[in-house]
């Protein structure tokens, strides 16, 4: 940086323009292997997050919300790849972000180290985490690097049937007979302070938030993203008759936002270092399945150069 | 075994009528599977009608570092832009 003072007076005069980064452009070595972490973080996050929500596929309880989920997860899968390929750009290479998941060098959001235990769940996954995800994703179609920008500006566009069709499951348990009323009630007592979590740690303690707001990766903070979140979810928590599980959550007035409870950080702490109620069974899951595709990797290479070598003849 | 399949580029016209745009990469061991997992990864939700793979090894870019270079031969001819002209406000279709 200091070995390229136009370079780097460039590269700040564009990010301070609001102008996009591109692959080939220079840039300073931080703000690379910051993208790199953070976009490979969320691409690992797309595809860990087909698990939870892939446990009830074959158990949906009608046709049409059996063709629903499908749906979704698959979307979840081109999520993750258009995330791959955007930190691609970067350098990186998809063997190394994927070594680099299943080693446990690589985070993914820790929502997805939570268990599903009732149909509902998707529900609440689909209205809270991916509304979470929405509150998160939007700023980011800004975001200065520019294939990370078109990649979320391609998500968003898919999430919002994320939101609606998990929001439509527990409008329909919301009106339901008693016991899945308290099946409704049940799962947002589960997901809610997992989901405000998945905000990241609060603003002072969150190291990385301030560069990433100077670089323009990151548009708005942790905190400020969260009591969106909350702003936006009690009214439809209301209109569902479910009560959100935080005895401290209340309208204030002066601020014009909700208060709410303290969230417990240890618990976050504890997910995020790998000891979660799913985190183990995760990952199992993942290498399991990249260990298992190997020979079907291989056999289409070995495919696609007979039929070359066959053309070539 | 490096089972790393080749990178490609996507390309896809989203309607008749309108230029192929880039989308983004995908990893494929030929042509074949590249151009079907495009249309599974890119079009989802018939963004396209038609499309372009080609594998991220045959394009050649330009360079950035050179970009004020490269492209100033076009800075001062003004005179290929139709405001360059003057005509009469009072004459219609020109
Ligand atoms: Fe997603
Ligand atoms: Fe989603």
């Amino acid at each position: 940086m200091v070995a390229h003072p136009d370079l780097q007076t460039q590269f700040d005069l564009r990010v301070a323009e609001d102008q996009r980064i591109e692959p080939k452009d220079w840039m300073p070595e931080p703000y690379r292997r910051t993208l790199v972490r953070q976009i490979s973080q969320h691409a690992h996050s797309e595809i860990v997050g087909m698990l939870p929500e892939g446990n009830w596929i074959t158990r949906a309880p009608s046709l049409r919300r059996k063709a629903v989920l499908l749906a979704k997860v698959q979307d979840e899968a081109g999520h993750g790849l258009y995330l791959y390929s955007a930190a691609e750009t970067l350098g990186t290479s998809r063997e190394q972000m994927i070594d680099d998941l299943h080693s446990g060098k690589a985070k993914y959001s820790s929502i997805f180290n939570y268990p599903t235990l009732s149909w509902a769940d998707m529900g609440a996954i689909g209205w809270l985490v991916d509304g979470a995800a929405i509150m998160n994703q939007v700023p980011l179609c800004r975001t200065s690097y520019g294939p990370y920008a078109r990649a979320m500006v391609r998500i968003c566009k898919e999430e919002s049937f994320h939101q609606r069709q998990g929001y439509e499951i527990m409008m329909t348990l919301a009106k339901g007979s008693e016991a899945q009323r308290a099946m409704a009630q049940d799962a947002l007592n589960r997901w809610w302070w997992p989901v405000l979590m998945m905000f990241g740690p609060k603003d002072d303690e969150s190291p990385n938030t301030a560069l990433s707001m100077q670089w323009k990766i990151k548009r708005f903070t942790n905190d400020e993203l969260r009591q969106k979140f909350v702003d936006a979810t009690v009214p439809q928590a209301e209109y569902l008759n479910l009560s959100i599980p935080d005895p401290d959550l209340k309208w204030n007035e002066a601020r014009g936002h909700y208060d709410f409870g303290p969230i417990n950080w240890d618990e976050f702490w504890e997910v995020v270092k790998g000891n979660g109620p799913c985190n183990r069974q995760r990952l199992e899951a993942r290498r399991k399945a990249h260990e298992e595709g190997e020979w079907v990797r291989e056999a289409a290479i070995a495919y696609a150069i007979k039929r070359k070598m066959k053309s070539e003849k | 075994m490096d089972t790393q399949w080749p990178l490609w580029e996507v390309f896809i016209r989203s309607k008749q009528g309108l230029d192929h745009k880039h989308v983004g990469s995908l990893h494929a061991a030929d042509a074949q599977m590249a151009m079907e997992n495009a249309r599974d990864v890119y079009t989802r939700r018939r963004e396209g009608v038609s499309i372009w793979v080609v594998e991220s090894k045959h394009i050649h870019a330009s360079n950035p570092d050179e970009q004020e270079s490269f492209f100033d031969p076009a800075d001062d001819k003004a005179y290929r832009h139709p405001t360059f002209y003057q005509v009469p406000d009072s004459l219609t279709h020109i």
